[in-house]
């Protein structure tokens, strides 16, 4: 009996092993095939020239990048990508977390006004982005109808190079801010109101309990929408191209985003190889932003 | 302090403020719906509401376009992606939580890694791939990037690690194969976990858009957001039209929002919390 049970039991953990194997098996081979695998490819790819229609694909080294370098719609891209992140990203927060704090305070209609800040996200983003450039187009939008209305003069928006990029922005922040306030609601609700008693009773004000018990206890709250946003920012595309369909990237390139560079130089100029390389630069930026941002912001304060 | 003098005051202000956000966060759902009641005519008069109200842009997009053929296009992708992604992440996700075996870390971390890794580095030789194996244009070309994902995997390791060994091991006394300890026993015990990963998975296969627009050739074989942009801009300037196609897109959405709003907002938490 002793024996047999001894002789179950090593088998039981070399069965275990086998069926975990076995379960791993088509996961291992799409994970390694399809999302590993390219990566890899797309370094590859990106030391070659390519055009798609031969088979030849000849290695170049660093061409592809120079060519980059040396390509002032792909700075143009860089630039304006850094703008679209500078500006949406703390838009973003500032609002969601004013609005998070404001719900928090209210007892009746919570949850349907939660519902309300929270439909943007779930709506389909090329559906808004048309919707959206209806209501900023120049001659007959809405946008321009109340501005008229209060006396103001009527603005290009879309049209203009100087707004193009604002008026992008401005809606992927209606489209974001559901989602940060839900989540700033959630670190609200985790702050334990006793922290704001003692404090209170130490005689702290609003503007001290908000500084220092509020602020630093939602700071994960904070390091998250700010990591997800900025990732989101960086690989801003189906907004961009939707709200200038004619003018894919606005006027004189004012909306575009490095990944629509990236969709033009792949798919409509068929430069594979420079493409490739452009992803790699992607790649690095939003490795080397996150890994910063987690380590800067979560260090900051720690309890 | 100042604000206690006068609380009434204060709530007054508080919910006008709310309110007034909420209103320009839904001015552009209202103006959609009620343009695409609007006959072609009506669209640059600027008047809120349709004089002459009309179902006629409606009928214009679902029996003049293949709007009705990407709707259903989007729904076969997006449930069959989901059901895909609901199994293979939870059953990977089981494995490394609850299996042991050697190589068991090493796997987790490379499943980890792929999240590092930005879509759009993928999309070129994902395209060659699809190319070269004849998937292009077709319904298995648009999906199978998305048939498991390394966050579905790292979430659900998260919830199966809650589970107790204890109740696997008396299952494992009782004879029940491991593929049934998964199916049958931990499985039902992470609905939540479940529903929100689910609804998510639908959400982002439904809205998908730079990928598919890539893989898909033919008019017929679009998904919903590719056939809704090239429609809308072959349709120019007519507004009535692009916003009853728009209304349309926006309703499956809003139907499972509706049903499911507690587990979406759970689901955002959850995610913020554990990513």
């Amino acid at each position: 009996m002793g024996r047999r049970r001894f002789g179950i039991r090593l088998s039981l953990n070399a069965r275990q092993a086998l069926w975990a194997y076995v379960f791993l098996l088509v996961p291992m081979a799409f994970f390694l095939y399809i999302r590993i695998w390219p990566a890899f490819q797309a370094f590859d790819l990106s030391l070659r020239e390519w055009n798609i229609v031969g088979e030849v694909r000849t290695y170049v080294g660093g061409a592809n990048y120079e060519r980059l370098a040396g390509d002032p719609r792909f700075a143009r891209a860089l630039l304006n990508t850094l703008r679209y992140t500078v500006v949406g990203v703390p838009a973003q927060i500032v609002l969601g977390l004013a609005i998070a704090l404001l719900l928090e305070r209210v007892t009746r209609y919570r949850g349907l006004l939660r519902a309300v800040y929270f439909l943007p996200y779930m709506t389909p983003i090329v559906a808004a982005a048309w919707v959206w450039q209806w209501l900023y187009s120049p001659n007959f939008g809405p946008l321009n109808g109340f501005l008229d209305a209060i006396g103001m003069p009527a603005q290009p928006f879309l049209d203009s190079p100087a707004q193009a990029l604002y008026a992008v922005t401005a809606v992927v922040v209606w489209q974001n801010l559901g989602f940060v306030v839900v989540i700033f609601l959630a670190g609200l609700q985790s702050i334990s109101r006793t922290y704001y008693e003692a404090a209170r009773i130490d005689g702290a004000g609003a503007r001290a309990l908000f500084l220092h018990i509020t602020l630093p206890l939602l700071n994960p709250s904070i390091v998250f929408a700010v990591v997800i946003g900025t990732i989101q920012y960086l690989q801003l595309f189906t907004q961009v191209v939707n709200l200038n369909f004619t003018d894919q990237g606005g006027p004189l390139d004012s909306t575009l985003t490095i990944v629509l560079y990236i969709y033009k130089v792949a798919f409509q100029r068929f430069q594979m190889g420079q493409a490739a390389a452009a992803t790699v630069v992607l790649f690095a930026i939003i490795l080397s932003v996150t890994l910063f941002q987690l380590k800067v912001l979560s260090r900051r304060i720690e309890y | 302090m100042s604000q206690r003098v006068r609380p009434e005051l204060g709530m007054v202000l508080l919910y006008g403020v709310l309110v007034t956000g909420a209103m320009i966060t839904v001015f552009p759902f209202a103006w959609m719906l009620l343009t695409s009641f609007k006959p072609f005519h009506e669209i640059f008069s600027l008047s809120f509401l349709p004089a002459e109200p009309t179902l006629e842009n409606y009928a214009q997009v679902l029996l003049h376009t293949d709007y009705v053929r990407w709707y259903a296009n989007s729904l076969i992708v997006a449930s069959a992606t989901t059901a895909s992604v609901l199994f293979w992440d939870s059953l990977v996700g089981y494995t490394l939580a609850k299996l042991r075996f050697p190589g068991r870390n090493i796997i987790f971390v490379l499943i980890l890694s792929t999240l590092m890794i930005p879509t759009e580095m993928l999309i070129i030789p994902w395209f060659v791939t699809s190319s070269e194996l004849g998937w292009v244009d077709t319904y298995w070309g648009i999906a199978f990037p998305g048939i498991m994902t390394g966050f579905g995997v790292f979430l659900m390791r998260q919830f199966f690690q809650t589970l107790p060994d204890d109740l696997l091991d008396a299952g494992r006394i009782d004879g029940i194969t491991e593929f049934g300890l998964f199916w049958r026993i931990a499985l039902p015990l992470v609905r939540p976990a479940l529903s929100a990963l689910g609804i998510f998975t639908f959400l982002g296969n439904w809205n998908a858009y730079l990928w598919p627009l890539i893989v898909i050739q033919s008019k017929a074989m679009r998904t919903l957001p590719v056939g809704f942009a090239l429609f809308s801009g072959e349709a120019g300037s007519e507004w009535n039209l692009i916003m009853a196609a728009a209304s349309m897109a926006i309703v499956p959405v809003l139907a499972v929002f509706a049903l499911f709003q507690r587990q979406i907002i759970e689901g955002v938490v959850l995610t913020g919390v554990k990513g």
